[in-house]
């Protein structure tokens, strides 16, 4: 086994105990960053920055001054603003940009002596489920079973193909209505997205405010608890930032989940659903059950309406948030013909520099937004909204610890197959995840087998809120059960 | 709801996007398809629900209305397309 192949758990264990330095693993990992242009899954490559990082963090491990997550080599996603370091969101509105400050997350991770190996790819400004709208083409998944190149799944495929093909020990990734999970599952990973709020939204591209929500990219559920305590902080900076302590994730891991009240949705069993999805699902309940856990079927009645609701939400929020490129502070500027004012400056560099997702979903929420349609689609989705919410409260209140579904509707697809189909096609890709985001709750994807193709397939655990630690020691318990230990064979 | 050629038209220009003439009843065709796929929120009894503000039941933060940060004028304008003597610069408005 190679140093980049480490968990953070490993890694650590072996960096306290002076077996091998971050250097070493860095090395290791830049050597294989370098071996896989073919996946393109970094956008921006920082052996120089990392190697500095590394050497200091050698250097705290040697004092005896070692939080857990130093001298471990990450990758960030394009969406967290680094300081000096070009942060684009995959767009070329944005070409360019390198901000001038830190994001809270990434600063945190560095405080606790976190290595950056460089920025990952992601779809453009965290829009998409495919990683194909990403201004640098499209990121491949290590995962390969005949001469299709796969999709890592979206937005954060960057951070999922990095980390399932060991460029990286982990990543951060970003969940705005599955962004974490799904690649997580089409990837063979885990990905936790935590309660709105646990997580600081300063510094990172804002998307959809009232549901973005950012998390770690692992090779173990272990990993997630870590890092995750690492990432989380009360951030003053962002006003939605909860004044609740971040507690000891890993202390939470005891593998013990007798008694434990496991809840089944039946709305989440959808006519059509292929059926290794449902062995898949029925397989994880076995588990959850032979662990002591009780499974208890549940009805959360509005789960159809999730989608509908979140693709009014989610462009609102990003027609409004997205108002801020107008290629004046920042970024690209269109070149402006003679007699130009300052409407077809905006107009044209915004044909200019946002993709045609990104400029489907602005103007879709303009228009939701408009005068006239506010009420018929904006605030009739919010009330909407709060009845998906209800329904998790009512189940939570009826005693359920964690809630099972499948993480995605499918293993991943190739790239390109979707590009004739219907942009809402697309969108049911986030069916199981985006319940979890409307209603502010933690979600995970733990990977728990591989399809008839030797594709990778995940389940999704959802947990009360504020109780990340339940849900880590939940998805720890399943992945004992899996035992999923396939790895893509290299290709690239 | 189905959005005509015309609404793709205002609707892009409310957005500050330019789309091309020619390229308008497509937008109009993808917008509509979108638009019919939330018609099912019609379905919902949302009669006494309050529209969602908040996700977690948490009043937002006060602090003190007080200067906490500031002064690095030049950082603000280093990524700026066109930053000229202090400011950001924009073709002429002519109103």
């Amino acid at each position: 086994m190679s140093l980049n192949q480490l968990t953070i758990a490993a890694a650590r264990d072996a960096l306290k105990a002076g077996d091998v330095t971050s250097v070493e693993i860095t090395e290791a990992c830049i050597a294989a960053i370098e071996g896989a242009d073919a996946l393109n899954a970094y956008c921006a490559k920082t052996p120089e920055i990392a190697l500095e990082q590394a050497k200091a963090a050698d250097a705290r491990l040697k004092a005896g001054d070692a939080p857990a997550m130093c001298g471990i080599p990450l990758g960030i996603k394009d969406l967290f603003a680094t300081k000096g370091v070009g942060t684009q969101a995959a767009s070329n509105i944005l070409a360019g940009f390198k901000p001038e400050y830190e994001s809270t997350v990434t600063q945190n991770l560095w405080d606790a002596g976190a290595v950056m190996l460089g920025k990952l790819s992601m779809d453009e400004f965290a829009m998409g489920s495919s990683n194909e709208t990403a201004c640098y083409g499209p990121v491949v998944n290590p995962w390969k079973v005949d001469d299709r190149k796969l999709t890592p799944g979206g937005s954060s495929g960057g951070s999922a193909s990095a980390v399932a093909a060991d460029l990286c020990l982990a990543a951060t990734g970003t969940d705005t209505g599955g962004s974490i999970r799904q690649p997580a599952a089409f990837t063979g990973i885990v990905g936790i997205k935590p309660t709105y709020g646990r997580v600081s939204r300063w510094g990172v591209v804002a998307f959809a405010s009232s549901l973005d929500q950012a998390g770690p990219m692992t090779k173990s559920v272990r990993d997630a608890a870590i890092m995750l305590g690492a990432m989380a902080s009360v951030d003053p900076k962002d006003s939605t930032s909860a004044d609740i302590p971040v507690p000891d994730f890993e202390a939470a891991l005891t593998g013990d989940i007798r008694g434990k009240k496991i809840g089944i949705p039946r709305e989440y069993r959808l006519d059509g659903m292929p059926a290794e999805i449902e062995k898949l699902w029925n397989d994880g309940i076995a588990m959850l059950r032979d662990a002591g856990a009780e499974i208890v079927d549940i009805s959360l009645p509005h789960t159809k309406y999730a989608l509908p609701a979140y693709y009014v939400i989610a462009p609102a929020e990003a027609s409004s948030n997205l108002a801020r490129y107008d290629g004046v502070r920042y970024g690209h500027r269109a070149k402006l013909g003679k007699g130009d004012g300052i409407t077809e400056m905006y107009e044209k560099t915004r044909a200019e520099g946002f993709g045609p997702e990104v400029q489907r979903r602005v103007m879709i929420g303009t228009y939701v937004l408009s005068a006239g349609f506010y009420d018929a689609y904006y605030n009739r989705a919010r009330r909407v909204r709060a009845l998906i919410k209800r329904d998790f409260d009512l189940a939570f209140a009826d005693g359920i610890d964690a809630i099972l579904t499948p993480a995605t509707p499918s293993s991943a697809f190739g790239l390109g197959e979707m590009a004739s189909a219907d942009p809402v096609e697309m969108y049911l890709n986030d069916v199981f995840t985006v319940t979890v985001n409307l209603a502010g709750l933690p979600g995970i994807s733990v990977p728990v087998g591989l399809d008839a193709k030797g594709l990778p397939m995940g389940l999704q655990l959802i947990g009360r809120p504020w109780a990340e630690g339940d849900l880590l020691n939940h998805a720890y318990v399943l992945e004992q059960a899996a035992g999923f230990s396939a790895k893509p064979s290299k290709w690239w | 709801m189905s959005i005509d050629i015309d609404t793709a038209r205002k609707v892009a220009h409310l957005a500050r996007i330019a789309v091309p003439e020619e390229a308008l009843p497509e937008l109009a065709r993808e917008l509509s398809g979108i638009l019919t796929f939330m018609e099912q929120l019609n379905e919902v009894d949302v009669e006494g629900i309050e529209p969602m503000t908040s996700v977690t039941p948490m009043r937002l933060k006060r602090r003190v209305d007080e200067v906490t940060d500031g002064g690095y004028q030049d950082k603000i304008l280093k990524n700026a397309p066109d930053a000229r003597e202090g400011f950001f610069a924009v073709p002429k408005v002519v109103e």
